[in-house]
């Protein structure tokens, strides 16, 4: 008992001093102004026309990130789901090696490979065919969230998957199910846990990114996530920046909030 | 009950490196209750799986009502299965599990309804609806397992093991309601069970299995009254098997005496096994009997004596309802037709296969 209280200290001191003291000072200073009074207008600040856009250009191009990933992600997931541990290996290495890599020098590749006379349109040019220009359009913002996150789909979707019993699958084959009604009405279901972790974890960083936006997008795409970083480094605003950033929070919170209650919904009316 | 439902013919599998059936043949006739009995990892599985489509044979055929069914998936096969490890859906009611495969045949919402308040009286499970499989102890999920699979009323039902996790009371009460669903509905069962006596109560025919291998095929009494080798015998109830030598036609050799027995066309003075079944063996007084022995060591059953009896260095397993001190003499003799010899295995392999010339 009091060896367990011993083992826990670091784990609570690491969670006082890197988690609940800077929320703390996150709430301090999105709640108060420059004179050190409570107040809301830090928050009302996400109300700006400008604030506004970048919110929901951020909200828009990660969701579509977050439902590419899922489509890309499941398929693969599944295939690597059904081989053997020896094969899976050699293809989980493939999708998981570029994580091995410095998140910044990925997103830096994407910038050169993707340039107006980057290495992707030179080749075009070469073979006659027209010029790619996504770089600094949404599309890039896109495909560096895209790119950068995939791994966190596949993993707990792959995870959930191998974990389904074989016999499982065959009862329901046994039943009279053929492969996608096994596929809607087991595998799916089943899967649902998977998903919303991925979901989660593919969401949240891209909803809350400045560096690809930053890198892919130029000084054009201005999402949530430059506006706040904007606040705190050029603006040097620590009370406008800490305000949105629980707007975003909160916004998160609910977003996961309405995933769980829809799972929760869904679980009975599966069938 | 004549005609062959199912022809396994010359059917082979293995994992890896790991044969688990070698070119096993058997037929299933319509309405008969088929158990295959063994050891664990002898193969009962397997065989059921590729019956049920799970697996594919990687030699050999399987027909079903005389077609070749080796390449048809398992939601076109005229069968269901009950799982060993269950193998039901857990995001589902137990009332949905239950109604999967009818619905998937597109049954009627009142038709489905009724199907599901029959099976669950059937497995005693009343008023589990809308409870969660997560919910139930094994012995539940067992019984819920089959109820998913009997509704659909299959041809065949294959049952791995769908006993194991009951008690003893209860799964009394089951082997009553699967046999009586068997007469009602005319579907012929395919059980798998490691246990000897409720394969002796259930079925039709036994299949005895060893390594992949059919020791003996046949109704519950010939397995038990005339096994054919010495696993069949030693698998199949207690018994003493003991290494004789057939003298001449109906006259053996064992135990240092010479007997009668009924048993004839194994030659003269040739080695065999006898089995002896531990009831069969009757204790008189000494000097009454063909040899005399001591009592070793006596328990008691409840409805009968198990006791050793030593003699001529063989220990006997005898059961008697009369009890007999330990240090008591005692005279040994039993009935001729009691007496079952069988041909000695020619080697460890001969064994296995249960090779008969
Ligand atoms: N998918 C598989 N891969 C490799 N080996 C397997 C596989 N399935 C079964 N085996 C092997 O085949 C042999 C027979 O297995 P099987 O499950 O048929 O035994 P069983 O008779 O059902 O045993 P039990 O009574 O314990 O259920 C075992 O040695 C087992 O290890
Ligand atoms: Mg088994």
């Amino acid at each position: 008992m009091k060896n367990k209280r011993l083992l826990s200290g670091p784990y609570l001191f690491w969670a006082i001093a890197f988690i609940i003291i800077p929320l703390v000072m996150i709430f301090y200073y999105g709640l108060t102004n420059n004179n050190g009074q409570f107040t809301f207008s830090n928050l009302a600040r996400m109300t700006t026309p400008e604030n506004l856009k970048a919110l929901g250009l951020a909200l828009l191009i990660s969701l579509i990130s977050t439902v590419i990933c899922l489509l890309l992600a499941y398929p693969l997931a599944m295939i690597l789901s059904e081989k053997n541990v020896s094969q899976t290996g050699f293809m989980a290495l493939i999708f998981i090696l570029p994580m091995w890599m410095n998140f910044l020098l990925r997103t830096l590749a994407w910038q050169t490979l993707l340039e107006k006379n980057g290495v992707i349109n030179s080749l075009l040019n070469l073979l006659h065919l027209p010029e790619l220009a996504i770089i600094n359009t949404p599309y890039a913002v896109a495909l560096g969230m895209v790119y950068n996150f995939l791994p966190f789909m596949i993993l707990p979707i792959y995870n959930v998957l191998s974990r389904i019993d074989k016999d499982v699958i065959n009862a329901a084959r046994d039943l009279g199910a053929n492969n996608l009604q096994t596929f809607l009405k087991i595998i799916l279901p089943l899967s649902v846990p998977g998903i919303i972790s991925g979901i989660t974890m593919v969401f949240v960083p891209s909803l809350t990114t400045f560096v690809i936006s930053d890198l892919l997008g130029g000084s054009k795409i201005l999402l949530i996530g430059n506006v706040i970083e904007q606040e705190f480094k050029q603006g040097s605003n620590w009370h406008v920046g800490s305000g949105l950033s629980i707007v975003l929070m909160l916004f998160i919170i609910a977003s996961m909030a309405l995933i769980a209650k829809y799972d929760k919904d869904g679980e009975g009316s599966m069938f | 009950m004549s005609n062959k439902l199912i022809d396994i013919v010359n059917v082979s599998k293995s994992f890896d490196e790991n044969v688990v059936l070698d070119k096993l043949n058997l037929y299933i006739r319509e309405n008969e209750f088929l158990t295959l009995l063994g050891p664990s990892g002898c193969g009962k599985t397997t065989l059921l799986r590729i019956l049920g489509g799970f697996e594919t044979p990687d030699s050999g055929e399987i027909i079903f009502n005389g077609q070749n069914i080796n390449a048809i998936p398992p939601n076109k096969r005229q069968l269901n299965t009950v799982f060993q490890k269950y193998a039901l859906f857990s995001h589902m009611t137990i009332a949905d599990n239950i109604a999967f495969g009818l619905k998937i045949k597109g049954k009627s919402k009142n038709y489905i309804e009724d199907k599901i308040r029959y099976a669950l009286k059937l497995v005693n499970l009343e008023g589990f609806e809308h409870r969660t499989p997560d919910s139930l102890s094994g012995g539940q999920q067992q019984r819920i397992a089959i109820a998913r699979a009997i509704v659909n009323e299959p041809k065949v039902l294959l049952l791995d093991e769908p006993l194991g996790a009951l008690d003893l009371k209860l799964r009394q009460d089951m082997q009553y309601e699967l046999i009586r669903l068997k007469n009602e509905l005319g579907i012929t069962f395919v059980y798998v069970t490691h246990d000897q006596e409720e394969a002796l109560t259930m079925s039709d025919t036994i299949v005895v299995m060893n390594q992949g291998y059919i020791q003996q095929i046949g109704t519950p009494e010939d397995i038990y009254n005339e096994p054919q080798n010495a696993f069949v015998a030693d698998f199949i109830g207690e018994s003493n098997i003991i290494s004789s030598t057939m003298v001449e036609d109906k006259v053996v050799k064992m135990l240092g005496a010479t007997w009668e027995c009924v048993d004839v066309g194994f030659g003269k003075m040739r080695p065999v096994d006898a089995v002896l079944r531990p009831e069969d063996i009757v204790l008189v007084k000494p000097g009454e009997g063909v040899i005399d022995g001591v009592v070793t060591n006596i328990i008691f059953k409840g409805v009968h004596y198990e006791m050793d009896v030593l003699a001529n260095n063989y220990e006997l397993l005898v059961h008697s309802t009369s009890m007999y001190p330990v240090g008591t003499e005692v005279g040994i003799t039993v009935d001729p037709f009691n007496i079952q010899i069988m041909k000695k295995p020619e080697s460890e392999d001969a064994e296995a296969v249960g090779i008969e010339e």
